[in-house]
C-alpha cells in the first residue's frame, strides 16, 4: 500500500439518503439474481418443477378430470400458476435464512447501508424470479394447447395481481425464515402448509364437486380467490369479486405479517 | 487523546447468560489491541457490539469518538469487520463478493472492480476469482472475508479469531497483513485464544474471562504477571520427585506444582534453566525430561484467576446466530 491509503480523514454522512437506499437495494437485488448463474439448481427449481406440474396435471389427470386433457389444461393452468406463485414465495424465506445462518447478513449490517436494503433487495429479486416462472408456465401451457381467451391487458393484470398477492404472502416466508434455525425448515414449512392450502381450493377442481363441509372451507380459502381471479382474467368470466377478495387478503396478510416479520428480524439480528 | 476504540462498562445479557459483565477497553489509534479469552469469554459479543451489530444492555462504546449505538451509521463508515465465521456469499464468485461490497460502499462499477482485483491479487485469490466461493477452501474463504472487510479502507478493523483454523503458513501470512495495515495507520482489534498470537501482534492485551476483564497491559507486563514460560522436570526415578520439587521451588519461587511424576513451575526468567540443571546435577538426580515451554492460555488463566479456562463447551457453529427465546 502507498501513503495515500494512510487512513485519510473522511467526511462522514449522518444518514443514508433515500437515493442511496435505492441504490443499495438494487445492488443487493443484483446479487441475488447473479447467484443463479452459479447455482443452476435454482433455475431448475424455478422452471423445471412448474413445467413438470403443467405436464403432469394435463396429461395424467386431465383426461379423467374433464374428459379431455386440453379442456382440463384450460381450466387448471391458472390454478397451477397461482399455486406455483405461492410455493415460490418460500424461496424468499429460504434465502434469507441462508444469509442469516451463514453470517452474510451480519456482514451487510456492518456496512453503512440502508437498514432495510438487504431485505428489500431480496424481495425485489424474488419478484423478478416470480415473474420469470409465471412466464415460463404460461409459455409451456400455450405450447401444449392453452389459449388466452381474454386479452393481453387482462393477462398483464393477472400477473400483476399474482405478484401483489405473492409479495404479501412472502411476508409469511420472511417470518419463518427469521424464526427457524436452518434453511431447510423453511422448505418443510412451505410444503406442509402450501400443499394442503392450495389443493383445498378451486385451483385444480370445481368447488361444486366437493363435499359440503369442504366447500365451506374452500370458499374462504384465499387461494380460491386468487385462482378464480387468475382464471377469470385469462379465461374470461366474472373477475370483480375474486380480484377484490384477493386484494383484501393480500392487504390483510401484509398488515399482519410484515410487522411481525420485521420485528422478528430486528430481534434476531 | 481520542481513542480509536473505547468501551466503558459494557454489559450484555442473553436470557440468563451474562455474556459481558462490565467490560472496558481502549485502543490507541494505529495500534493492535489483542482481546484474549477462552471459549465463551464474551469476545465475539464484545466485537459485535463495537461493530454496531448488537446493542449493549449497559455501558457505552465509541469508535473514533462516535457512539456505536447513537451514531452507528458513522461508525459503520469507519470500520471493517471480519467475523469469527467466514461470511462470504457462497453462491457468488470471489470477484462478485468484493464488487458487491464496493458498490454498496458507493464505489463506481469500475472502481469496485479495480478494488476487488487489487485485493484478490494481494490475498492470493486471483486464480480463484471467478469460481463460486462454495468451492473455496476454509483458508481461502477466510482470506476473502478479510478482503471484504478491507474494501472500504477502514480505519478501524475488527478481526474475530482471524487465525482459528488456518495452517501455520497462512497464520504467518495473516500476521504480516495485520502488521502492514497497522503500518498504514489502521487500528486493529483482534480476538484470539492464543497467547502467542497476542504476544506477536498486540501492542496491548485485554484478557477476558466470563464476561469480565481480568487483566490488561502490554504483552511484557502480562507475561511478568503470569510467568511467560513453564519449566517442566520429570525425574527418571519417581522416588526423586520430592527432591526435584524442593529444588525447583527454591530456584523458581511460587507456583510450583506436581502432577504425577512431573514437576512444573511458571518461569519469567529463562536464566533459571541452567541453575536448575546445576542443582539437579549437584543433587545427583537423573532426569527423563527437562524443558522450558511457553505458557498455554490455560496456565495464564490459572495464574490470573485461580481457575482453569472453562473447557470449551460444545459450541455449535454459528452459536451467535442461533435463536434463543
Ligand atoms: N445470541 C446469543 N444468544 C444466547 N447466548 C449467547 C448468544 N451469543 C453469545 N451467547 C453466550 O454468551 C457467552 C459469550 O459468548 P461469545 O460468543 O461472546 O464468546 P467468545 O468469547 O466469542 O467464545 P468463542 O471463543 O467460543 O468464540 C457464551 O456463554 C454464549 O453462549
Ligand atoms: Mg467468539
Amino acid at each position: 500500500m502507498t501513503a495515500s491509503t494512510l487512513t485519510p480523514p473522511r467526511t462522514l454522512t449522518r444518514r443514508v439518503s433515500p437515493a442511496a437506499t435505492l441504490r443499495h437495494t438494487a445492488t443487493l437485488a443484483w446479487r441475488s439474481l447473479v447467484q443463479i448463474k452459479h447455482n443452476p439448481m435454482e433455475l431448475i427449481d424455478l422452471s423445471l418443477q412448474p413445467i413438470m406440474f403443467v405436464l403432469l396435471f394435463t396429461y395424467v389427470f386431465g383426461g379423467q378430470m374433464s374428459g379431455d386433457p386440453a379442456k382440463y389444461l384450460q381450466f387448471a393452468l391458472p390454478g397451477i400458476i397461482a399455486q406455483n406463485a405461492m410455493f415460490a414465495t418460500m424461496n424468499t424465506g429460504f434465502m434469507l435464512n441462508t444469509d442469516l445462518t451463514k453470517g452474510v447478513f451480519d456482514r451487510l449490517r456492518s456496512l453503512p447501508i440502508g437498514r432495510m436494503s438487504p431485505l428489500a433487495g431480496r424481495i425485489v429479486a424474488d419478484t423478478v424470479k416470480q415473474a420469470w416462472s409465471m412466464a415460463i408456465l404460461l409459455a409451456v401451457g400455450m405450447l401444449i394447447g392453452f389459449r388466452l381467451k381474454t386479452n393481453v391487458g387482462d393477462l398483464f393484470l393477472a400477473f400483476l395481481l399474482l405478484l401483489v398477492f405473492s409479495l404479501a404472502f412472502s411476508w409469511i416466508a420472511v417470518l419463518i425464515g427469521v424464526l427457524v434455525d436452518e434453511p431447510d425448515k423453511v422448505q418443510i414449512f412451505g410444503f406442509t402448509t402450501i400443499f394442503p392450502l392450495s389443493f383445498t381450493s378451486s385451483a385444480f377442481a370445481r368447488v361444486d364437486t366437493m363435499p359440503g363441509w369442504l366447500q365451506a372451507w374452500v370458499k374462504v380459502n384465499p387461494v380460491t380467490n386468487l385462482a378464480d381471479a387468475t382464471r377469470g382474467l385469462l379465461n374470461g368470466g366474472a373477475v370483480a369479486s375474486p380480484v377484490i377478495k384477493s386484494l383484501v387478503w393480500a392487504a390483510a396478510l401484509a398488515v399482519v405479517f410484515a410487522p411481525l416479520a420485521v420485528r422478528a428480524l430486528r430481534r434476531r439480528v | 487523546m481520542t481513542y480509536a476504540i473505547q468501551a466503558e462498562g459494557l454489559v450484555k445479557r442473553f436470557g440468563e447468560t451474562v455474556a459481558l459483565n462490565g467490560v472496558s477497553l481502549t485502543a490507541r489509534p494505529g495500534t493492535v489491541l489483542g482481546v484474549l479469552g477462552p471459549n465463551g469469554a464474551g469476545k465475539t459479543t464484545a466485537v459485535r457490539i463495537l461493530a454496531t451489530l448488537l446493542r449493549p444492555d449497559g455501558g457505552r462504546a465509541t469508535v473514533d469518538g462516535h457512539d456505536v449505538v447513537r451514531d452507528a451509521h458513522q461508525v459503520r463508515q469507519l470500520i471493517g469487520l471480519t467475523g469469527q465465521y467466514a461470511s462470504v456469499d457462497e453462491m457468488l464468485t470471489g470477484t462478485e463478493n468484493l464488487v458487491m461490497i464496493g458498490r454498496l460502499l458507493g464505489l463506481s462499477r469500475a472502481d469496485a472492480k479495480a478494488r476487488a482485483a487489487e485485493l484478490l491479487e494481494r490475498f492470493d485469490l486471483w486464480d480463484a476469482r471467478d469460481r463460486a466461493t462454495k468451492t473455496y477452501s476454509g483458508g481461502m474463504r477466510r482470506r476473502l472475508d478479510l478482503s471484504a472487510s478491507l474494501v472500504g479502507r477502514p480505519s478501524v478493523l475488527f478481526l474475530d479469531e482471524p487465525t482459528t483454523g488456518l495452517d501455520p503458513h497462512a497464520r504467518g501470512g495473516l500476521w504480516d497483513t495485520v502488521r502492514g495495515l497497522v503500518d498504514d495507520g489502521v487500528t486493529v482489534l483482534l480476538t484470539t485464544q492464543y497467547l502467542e498470537e497476542a504476544d506477536q501482534l498486540a501492542d496491548d492485551i485485554v484478557v477476558i474471562d466470563r464476561g469480565q476483564v481480568i487483566a490488561n497491559g502490554t504483552p511484557d507486563q502480562l507475561k511478568t504477571q503470569v510467568g511467560g514460560q513453564v519449566l517442566q522436570v520429570r525425574p527418571a526415578d519417581e522416588r526423586d520427585r520430592e527432591t526435584v520439587a524442593g529444588l525447583v521451588s527454591v530456584v523458581v519461587g511460587e507456583g510450583m506444582q506436581i502432577e504425577g511424576d512431573l514437576v512444573t513451575a511458571p518461569v519469567t526468567d529463562p536464566a533459571v534453566l541452567p541453575t536448575v540443571v546445576r542443582r539437579l546435577d549437584d543433587a545427583g538426580v537423573v532426569v527423563a525430561e527437562l524443558s522450558l515451554r511457553k505458557s498455554s492460555l490455560d496456565e495464564v488463566f490459572l495464574a490470573l484467576t485461580g481457575h482453569r479456562a472453562e473447557a470449551a463447551e460444545a459450541t455449535p457453529e454459528l452459536v451467535t446466530e442461533g435463536i434463543r427465546a
